[in-house]
């Protein structure tokens, strides 16, 4: 690409009107409204019982301005195929088929649903905002809480560390994998236009880190540079899994290659509640363990 | 031209999918389904049938399909048994919640622990305040006629409907089952039209959360109600649904010369007794009844097709009409710490309607065990014996059970 594309270069058509019912400071909210720019108006969602069923409203008013089934907890990705088969037989094409769950939704009780509607190589675009615990029931671990953080279930800190749904998805055979963050809106807006357009009639799965004020425990109006720093410190790298292989994408290639300076995790971890009780000690040993990580992209 | 094939329950229902013209099917295998949706499977992939076939990981993704496609505008179809329905449990509340109407076939078996695939209707009565219409068949024939009556009921009042018939007694046994012709199918049921889809050209979000007041702040929530408001309609729309069960099945029956109605009478004329009973069991009921007659007897059988919505007030008028004493209720389910399901609703008809007769509740052929004559002609002996000893206050009794 020759001129660096700026937010106020994409589409000006908003999808989502203002006035959801996400908290103030919601970054899914937001990694929504960007998708949706470049998904377009030819898209149907389905969403399953989370924060993003109460981000759509409240029977009959609504801000989402594409349709949208709302599904239970467990079955997004099979009804993305539903949507799909029924969209075949119809004859009615060349609409995206999108699936906006949590991670909850995602990792733990609607595994099963995705891992067969991936193996089923469903024509779908499924996303999973991932703001590291069940948010809509009041905070409580899943699959997707990273070690040491404090849940409502996980009083002293979770013991254990969380799962990596993207490489569980590229052990699929998913032809695009990728992982996005709403702090960096014009990466995540250009993963979803090449989904859409590159892979257009395969399985494709976007996992979004989104930064929840109530839940995490920062203010609302550092949304943004809790996303920011997040990946800045290596804990939530951006890259592609085209076919099984990684690439990274340009902020953590950056990062890779010394171009910007890598920050240390506990500037991210120190800027928010729910990980008080995890020690300096702990810190350190993740610290490393990212040193580690980015070692072996060095090597790519 | 219409043919008549030999076929088993299984296959006459998969027979019957492709008359419908059905078109998205999802299925999950359990015994003793999985011979219908084996069956469809071919139809789709060589062609026969212009549908989609999702082989979905699970029961619960199979309603699931079926929920998404249906409001995706398209006609849906699944089977499943015993364990794979309860499985879709919270689907099934969805659909017909979500006003779908979507047909499925359950092959009716018990429900494990411990495991067994042999039949009984614990699975089915057990999914009975979902919102699911359900009918009961007595033969293979009749699977193939109800799941096309099915459709059309479905589509005109926008329900589902679970079609039931007994596992292995009718879905693996070999009957001749007519097949109509497909132009006559056609003119019978006409495509499926949708009451609101997911459409691009034509948004709406679906399944919203819904407050249970009613809403004073937006115009158009005034006229639409709340949560209790939209059950409302759903309770309304089945109580007011014999209407058109029978008007579906009356045309059926001019149309193609067989008539179900929402139960069969057999020898109930001149009756003492009358043994109420669902499925195959009402039909091996027939056979008792006349061996009885023979004996000097008068039993009569009510077949009962259809279950949910309940039939009360019809039952009620046919008991208060009927010169029987005693009505002998037959159930192959039963609500764990009381009573077979069908002797429960039958009881509270006839109270609610005012007409006083005896009701004996039986248990009988609990996950498969055979059910023959004999044991229902002793039904009847002990009803007898009961009523002549002038004991007025049976309890529900298991029969051919090691006690
Ligand atoms: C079968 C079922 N179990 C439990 C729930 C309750 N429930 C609703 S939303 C939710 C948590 C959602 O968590 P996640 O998927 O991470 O989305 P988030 O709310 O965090 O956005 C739970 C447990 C449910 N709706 N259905
Ligand atoms: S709880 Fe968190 S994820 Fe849910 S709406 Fe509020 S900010 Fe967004
Ligand atoms: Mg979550």
């Amino acid at each position: 690409m020759s001129k660096k594309l700026l937010p106020r270069d994409l589409p000006e058509e908003e999808l989502i009107y203002p006035g959801t019912r996400a908290c103030a400071g919601c970054s899914f909210a937001l990694a929504y409204r960007f998708a949706l720019k470049a998904l377009g108006r030819r898209t149907i969602a389905c969403t399953p019982a989370s924060c993003s069923t109460v981000h759509a409203g409240m029977y009959p008013v609504t801000s989402l301005q594409i349709p949208m089934l709302n599904t239970a907890f467990e079955s997004t990705a099979a009804a993305l195929s539903g949507i799909r088969a029924a969209l075949d037989i119809l004859g009615k094409k060349d609409i995206t088929v999108l699936g906006w769950a949590g991670d909850g939704g995602t990792v733990d009780i609607g595994i099963q649903a995705l891992s067969g509607a991936a193996e089923r190589e469903t024509d779908m675009i499924y996303v999973c905002y991932d703001n590291e615990a069940y948010m809509n029931t009041g905070v409580q671990r899943s699959g997707a809480t990273p070690y040491g953080a404090f849940t409502t279930t996980t009083p002293t800190g979770k013991r254990q560390k969380r799962k990596n749904m993207p490489a569980i998805m590229a052990a699929h055979g998913v032809p695009y994998v990728a992982t996005a963050n709403p702090s960096y809106p014009i990466d995540l807006y250009l993963k979803f236009k090449k989904a859409k357009e590159e892979f257009k009639g395969k399985t494709r799965y976007i996992h979004i880190i989104a930064p929840c004020p109530p839940g995490w425990g920062f203010d609302q109006s550092d949304t943004i540079r809790i996303g920011r720093l997040a990946t800045q410190c290596g804990i939530w790298p951006l890259y592609e899994l085209i076919e099984g292989k990684l690439v990274l994408s340009k902020v953590t290639r950056d990062l890779v290659e010394g171009k910007t300076k890598r920050k240390p995790v506990k500037e991210y971890f120190r800027a928010q509640t729910r990980f008080r009780t995890l020690s300096d000690e702990d810190i350190q040993k993740i610290q490393k363990e990212i040193d580690r990580q980015f070692e072996t992209y060095k090597s790519l | 031209m219409s043919e008549k094939l030999v076929l088993s329950g299984n296959h006459a229902a998969a027979h019957a999918c492709k008359g419908a013209r059905v078109q998205v099917i999802a299925a999950y295998p359990i015994t003793p389904q999985s011979p219908a949706t084996e069956l469809l499977s071919r139809f789709v992939e060589t062609g026969q049938l212009n549908a989609k076939y999702v082989c979905v990981e699970s029961e619960h993704s199979a309603m699931t399909v079926c929920i998404a496609a249906s409001s995706t505008g398209a006609r849906t179809f699944t089977a499943t048994s015993a364990n794979g329905l309860a499985l879709m449990h919270e689907q099934l509340h969805w659909a017909a919640g979500a006003r779908l109407p979507i047909v499925m076939a359950c092959v009716n078996r018990a429900v494990a622990a411990p495991w067994n695939v042999w039949t009984d209707n614990q699975d089915s009565i057990s999914q009975r305040d979902t919102g699911w219409i359900q009918l009961y068949c007595e033969d293979n024939q009749e699977i193939y006629d109800t799941i096309l009556q099915a459709y059309k009921i479905a589509e005109q009042i926008y329900c589902p409907v679970m079609v039931c018939y007994d596992g292995y007694i009718l879905s693996h046994t070999l009957m001749p089952v007519e097949i109509i012709d497909q132009n006559a199918i056609d003119e019978f049921l006409p495509p499926f039209k949708p009451y609101v889809t997911l459409d691009p050209d034509d948004p709406k979000v679906l399944n919203l959360v819904t407050f249970p007041w009613i809403r004073h702040d937006h115009p158009h929530i005034e006229k639409f109600g709340g949560y209790p408001e939209i059950r409302y309609k759903l309770q309304q729309t089945l109580r007011s649904s014999f209407d058109v069960i029978e008007r579906v099945d009356k045309e059926f029956g001019e149309k193609f010369d067989r008539q179900y109605g929402i139960f069969k009478e057999y020898m109930c004329d001149e009756a003492d007794y009358i043994i109420l009973a669902m499925g195959s069991l009402a039909s091996e009921a027939t056979v008792a009844a006349e061996i009885l007659y023979e004996e000097g007897y008068t039993v009569g059988v009510l077949s009962l097709k259809l279950f949910r919505p309940f039939p009360a007030k019809q039952l009620a008028t046919f008991a208060k009409q009927s010169a029987a004493s005693t009505f002998i209720v037959i159930d192959r389910n039963l609500s764990y710490g009381y009573e077979g399901a069908l002797c429960t609703d039958f009881k509270a008809a006839l109270y609610t309607h005012h007409v006083q007769k005896n009701v004996h509740g039986y248990l009988l052929g609990i996950g498969g065990r055979d059910v023959n004559v004999d044991q229902i002609m002793e039904i009847v002996h002990k009803s007898r014996k009961a009523i002549e000893a002038g004991q007025l206050d049976k309890e529900t009794e298991w029969i051919n059970i090691m006690k």
